[in-house]
């Protein structure tokens, strides 16, 4: 009787730990899996007020609903197998870029704040950064394009044009440069550039931008980084009126240089 | 104090047992088959309101009318509806859903509570007509199972995708449920999804019987447990049943018509009993018809007066 009752007792471990081998062996393959799907890609562009990627993975029902509600055919679901993370959305903007609709109808969509209720302004979204390959940027090999800079929505803010002196001792360009303080990461440059492959591209900020670290001081402020090289000649003291600066190649004609 | 209709398995039925044969009209067999024509309606509609909403705009009072998918959807702009797993595995990940989503899930949940768990199983789910198709021709092809698994697996899965939703963060199901998939496919642009179907369809076609729907979906468990406080259920009449045994043969989750339960009961109690109707016109004795749970006490006893006994 007690040996039976021992008996069972073992039989009983052994079920159990052959179910919870099996639990566990299942649970690590899917695991597996998750994570894979989860990494796919380091820089699937979210719709604007996406929260973090890893909150953004949690959060996110892959419901849709942000795609149902923009207006243009900007926002897509992931199906599966392809690189980005299964069902959530995504879009790129080589085919299709964020056109910034003040309401931002995607956001107001989202019923598991996913797309974070926070955002209120469109030019405070953060989809991406915009980076400037500088090899194959027409202005930068001294060419005149400023494509980017007359398409970005955040004029003169995300993208300014700056002069820089010319290849060979040629004339001086005038370049893009980005200003991640503004830039939203729509994409609309990235979809406008000319070149054959976009030489302008919005990637994940975390990809491109690094730390200083606070305890180094600065010697003046310079958000354009052109101290890095050296310093542009002093501006023309051009009354620029209340206006600003005029864009692109009228700059030229009225000696407008930003 | 002995009743032998309390004992139904004891003894069969006092009256010869009839087989089921189906009807030669076709008004007949449409009538047969009436809640398999309208489960398909159902779905087909699922997916039609939809995907006309995503594509071709459609809408009521200037309002989409259905936007979104099974995971979660807003009708007219107003009501927002979720999936109360896809809900819950997101809330064991540790983040704070909206309220929108949280009163969607709270809606479809209650609704399900209200006329069947598995009803989502049967009336709507995108996979059910694939494995309903691999059912068939299974049945067609006369094959048997390659495998024997455990109807409770099920629960097990369904307790497994929770916990890695807590380990991972991420609402493990939901990435790689193939009824997601397939949907969501349907709905925003076909992909890869339906090699998951496929493998599904395959499954159920040469592997196991009812594999996927009957033993494995974490979904259709999540959906049973829920069906444990339906009240919509068929209700078993003991005193017409003559125990010929054709509602389990076309039942998907047979084990759901234990009639002697039934018989203590009145009713199919099961939650994994999925409201799909197959059995109701498929009884010789009319013995089996949906019913609310409240009442079905009441028309049993009812019916101890009269037998009603179908000519066919």
């Amino acid at each position: 009787m007690a040996q039976a009752a021992g008996g069972s007792r073992r039989a009983f471990l052994i079920r159990l730990v052959q179910g919870a081998s099996l639990a566990a062996s299942a649970g690590l393959v899917w695991t597996y899996v998750l994570r894979n799907q989860a990494r796919a890609t380091p820089f699937a562009l979210r719709p604007p007020g996406a929260v973090p990627e890893a909150e953004f993975h949690a959060l996110c029902i892959k419901c849709g609903q942000c795609v149902n509600a923009c207006p243009y055919d900007t926002l897509r679901l992931a199906t599966a197998w392809e690189s980005m993370p299964i069902g959530s959305p995504y879009f790129r903007p080589r085919e299709y870029p964020c056109l910034m609709c003040p309401d931002i109808p995607c956001k107001e969509a989202c019923p598991t704040g996913a797309l974070s209720a926070d955002l209120e302004d469109i030019e405070d979204a953060r989809m991406g950064l915009a980076v400037i390959d500088t090899e194959n940027c027409l202005s930068w090999q001294g060419l005149r394009c400023e494509v980017c800079y007359l398409s970005c929505p955040v004029r003169g803010k995300a993208i300014s044009l700056e002069r820089r002196p010319g290849v060979d001792g040629g004339l001086a360009r005038i370049v893009p440069w980005v200003h991640s303080a503004h830039c939203t990461g729509c994409g609309i440059c990235e979809n406008r550039c000319p070149t054959d492959e976009a030489t302008i591209r919005v990637v994940d900020g975390s990809l491109v931008q690094g730390r200083m670290g606070a305890h180094y001081r600065l010697r003046a402020h310079d958000p354009a980084g052109l101290m890095v090289f050296d310093p542009p000649p002093e501006p023309p003291a051009v009354d620029r009126g209340v206006e600003g600066r005029v864009p692109g190649l009228d700059a030229l004609n009225l000696g407008d240089w930003p | 104090m002995t009743d032998v209709r309390h004992e139904p398995g004891a003894e069969p039925g006092p009256r010869p047992v009839r087989l089921y044969g189906l009807p030669d009209s076709l008004g007949g067999k449409l009538w047969v088959w009436r809640y398999l024509i309208l489960r398909r309606l159902t779905q087909f509609l699922v997916i039609l309101l939809f995907f006309a909403t995503a594509h071709w705009a459609w809408n009521l009072f200037g309002e989409p009318l259905i936007s979104g998918n099974l995971s979660a959807s807003s009708v007219v702009g107003l009501i927002p509806l979720a999936d109360p797993f896809a809900v819950l595995q997101i809330l064991f990940t540790r983040h704070v859903l909206a309220t929108e989503v949280l009163i969607g899930a709270g809606i479809v949940l209650a609704f399900y509570a209200l006329i069947g768990g598995r009803v989502f199983c049967s009336w709507v789910c995108p996979v059910n007509p694939v494995t309903d198709l691999a059912g068939w021709l299974r049945n067609k092809l006369g094959l048997s199972n390659a495998l024997h698994l455990n109807r409770s697996l099920r629960y097990y899965v369904l307790v497994l995708a929770l916990v890695l939703a807590l380990v991972t963060g991420l609402a493990a199901f939901e990435w790689v449920s193939p009824i997601a998939m397939l949907h969501r496919e349907l709905i925003f642009g076909i992909g890869m999804g339906l090699i998951g179907v496929a493998g599904i369809f395959l499954f159920d076609l040469m592997v196991l019987r009812h594999g996927w729907c009957g033993h494995l979906c974490p979904l259709g468990a999540f959906y049973s447990l829920v069906g444990r406080v339906a009240q919509v259920r068929i209700r078993f009449d003991e005193r017409t049943c003559t125990k010929c045994g054709e509602c389990i043969r076309v039942c998907p989750e047979p084990q759901v018509l234990n009639l002697n339960q039934a018989a203590r009961r009145g009713l199919v109690t099961s939650g994994e009993c999925t409201n799909c109707g197959r059995c109701v016109p498929v009884c010789p004795e009319a013995s089996l018809s949906f019913d609310l749970r409240p009442l079905i006490q009441r028309h049993n006893q009812m019916s101890n007066h009269y037998s009603p006994r179908r000519t066919s």
